[in-house]
């Protein structure tokens, strides 16, 4: 069968065709979007960006968040009540893990802002 | 007694940030950034979503770390920066007046300055939604701050009208938060947004683009919006009678565009763009009032923060060559018109001593496309340049360089058209 796609990769938006049995890609523009075809019917991934709660910081109660790598789409919910819980106090740096392996992910939550 | 600073920058984020660090970069040594919110980064601090500095920092970063790459290089200078204050006047003369609590009255003046204040987004009364007047109806970006930064919850079953980027952005931000977005209606035949975000933002999550839909009516007899009516609209943006829907929201989001931010501007007497609200821009940056250079939103509306820098670094590095003198001011040698399918362009005054090698031309087509060429044509209709691109649509900027060689063999003005490929 034959999924069509627009790839996510970049801005530009390539119109992909996959195949889902041989894995072909069709309509990229680039390497990667090649790769982001592929993972997408096998194992399509997302990126989830959030916040968490911040404590310690005058004027500020909100912590940015993102998770270190893509996750697995149907596991983004799941997530989101993972880090729900999650309180951190300042100090804190770009990249400083906030939740280690979210949700079973293999995946850190990190943090995004420093305060 | 006026306090002086070589370098004024209006705003401080993503644009007012590049601007500044790239002055610096090139030697002017007194920077003064002004800047009405308590912290640098601007609209970026609330952009947690990723995808941006793919082109600058070839990576994919959440707009806090992108701001927060650039407050850490501005850091590294000696700019001086004053947050909390908001600029009031800026006079021809180049004097600033701002006013905050700690200085109280400000009267400042600069050798340049460099406008960086960014957009505002469009709201309910600007489009003139009918209906009731209810709780519930806000900006997409109103709400994004509310959710991002404040850590408020703005409602449960959401609407949201228009498809800009910052609309495809609440609705999956809002749908992870546990609201339910119902729909995203929008009156034209195409999205406004990128297509990376038509996908990830609402086919990811089931949401149904509704395009040539508009809201037709908003429902709310007891102080919070109960629900709305959207209509399909005909090729006039019409509402056709019977094609009414209803959907049961107690909020509606609006992304319905975005306006350069210029009271400044425009009190200062500087030349605005009717096609961009924007000042009419030089080819580096600098407005019709000499020494007052723009750049990023304020000039017009940008898709990605990547291109914002860019252009700030020009306007920075701009404001550097005429402090010292380096630069040409004064009269266009050449003069760039929309021809067909192009909406404007940025820059649209070229004066070639200014230009090194060549000139960057940001601008936004009208319609999409497949495929098509861009045509760049002299006064007598000759071809100078042209490009070619596979898909060009409205929500997406385009660039193309022009080469100072050809352009000193042109005779002005000229005109950039893009032309549609056949269908085969």
């Amino acid at each position: 069968m034959i999924r069509k796609m627009i790839c996510i990769t970049c801005p530009r938006g390539c119109h992909l065709e996959v195949d889902t049995e041989t894995l072909a890609v069709r309509g990229n523009r680039c390497p990667k979007g090649e790769q982001y075809g592929k993972t997408e019917v096998t194992d399509p991934r997302r990126v989830l960006t959030s916040t968490v709660r911040l404590e310690g910081v005058p004027g500020a109660c909100r912590l940015p968040v993102k998770t270190a790598a893509p996750i697995p789409k149907g596991m983004l919910f799941a997530a989101m009540d993972a880090l729900n819980g999650v309180t951190v106090t300042a100090p804190v740096a770009v990249g400083q893990v906030v939740l280690s392996d979210i949700a079973g992910t293999g995946v850190d939550l990190v943090a995004c802002k420093q305060f | 007694m006026a306090e002086y600073h070589d370098l004024i920058v209006v705003g401080g984020g993503p644009a007012g940030l590049a601007a500044a660090c790239a002055a610096w970069e090139k030697g002017v040594k007194d920077i003064l950034i002004l800047e009405r919110d308590k912290e640098l980064g601007g609209i970026l601090n609330q952009c947690i979503h990723n995808g941006f500095g793919l082109t600058y920092f070839k990576e994919e970063l959440t707009g806090p770390e992108y701001a927060g790459r650039f407050i850490r290089m501005l850091y590294d200078t000696g700019v001086t920066v004053r947050t909390d204050t908001m600029v009031l006047d800026i006079s021809p003369d180049r004097r600033v007046q701002a006013v905050n609590t700690h200085d109280g009255f400000l009267d400042l003046k600069a050798g340049a300055i460099v406008l960086a204040m960014g957009c505002r987004e469009r709201t309910r009364g600007a489009i003139g939604i009918p209906g009731d007047r209810p709780a519930g109806v806000l900006t997409a970006g109103a709400a994004q701050r509310y959710l991002n930064i404040e850590g408020y919850m703005v409602g449960k079953r959401v609407v949201i009208l228009g498809s800009g980027d910052i609309g495809l952005i609440m609705a999956r931000r809002m749908t992870l938060e546990g609201a339910k977005v119902l729909a995203c209606v929008e009156v034209m035949p195409y999205s406004g947004g990128l297509n990376r975000n038509i996908v990830q933002c609402l086919n990811d999550f089931d949401i149904p683009l509704y395009l040539s839909h508009t809201i037709t009516d908003i429902v709310g007899k007891h102080g919070r919006v109960e629900k709305v009516v959207v209509s399909a609209v005909d090729e006039n943006r019409a509402p056709i009678p019977g094609t009414e829907m209803e959907f049961d929201c107690d909020t509606v989001l609006l992304s319905v565009g975005l306006i350069p931010e210029n009271e400044l501007s425009r009190t200062a007497g500087i030349e605005i763009s009717p096609r961009t609200n924007g000042p009419v821009v030089f080819e580096n940056m600098e407005t019709s009032l000499p020494g007052v250079f723009a750049a990023g939103n304020v000039v017009h509306v940008h898709d990605l923060v990547d291109f914002v820098t860019a252009e700030s670094q020009r306007a920075g590095r701009a404001a550097a060559d005429y402090l010292a003198g380096r630069s040409v001011s004064g009269e266009a040698d050449l003069e760039l018109v929309c021809g067909d399918r192009v909406n404007y362009t940025v820059p649209r005054k070229l004066r070639l001593a200014n230009i090194d090698k060549a000139v960057g031309v940001f601008f936004r087509v009208n319609k999409v496309m497949e495929a098509g060429t861009i045509r760049v044509t002299d006064a007598t209709g000759a071809e100078v340049a042209a490009f070619r691109r596979e898909h060009l649509a409205p929500g997406e900027m385009e660039q193309i360089q022009l080469p100072k060689v050809l352009l000193e063999k042109t005779a002005g003005p000229i005109t950039i058209s893009v032309e549609e490929a056949k269908e085969e």
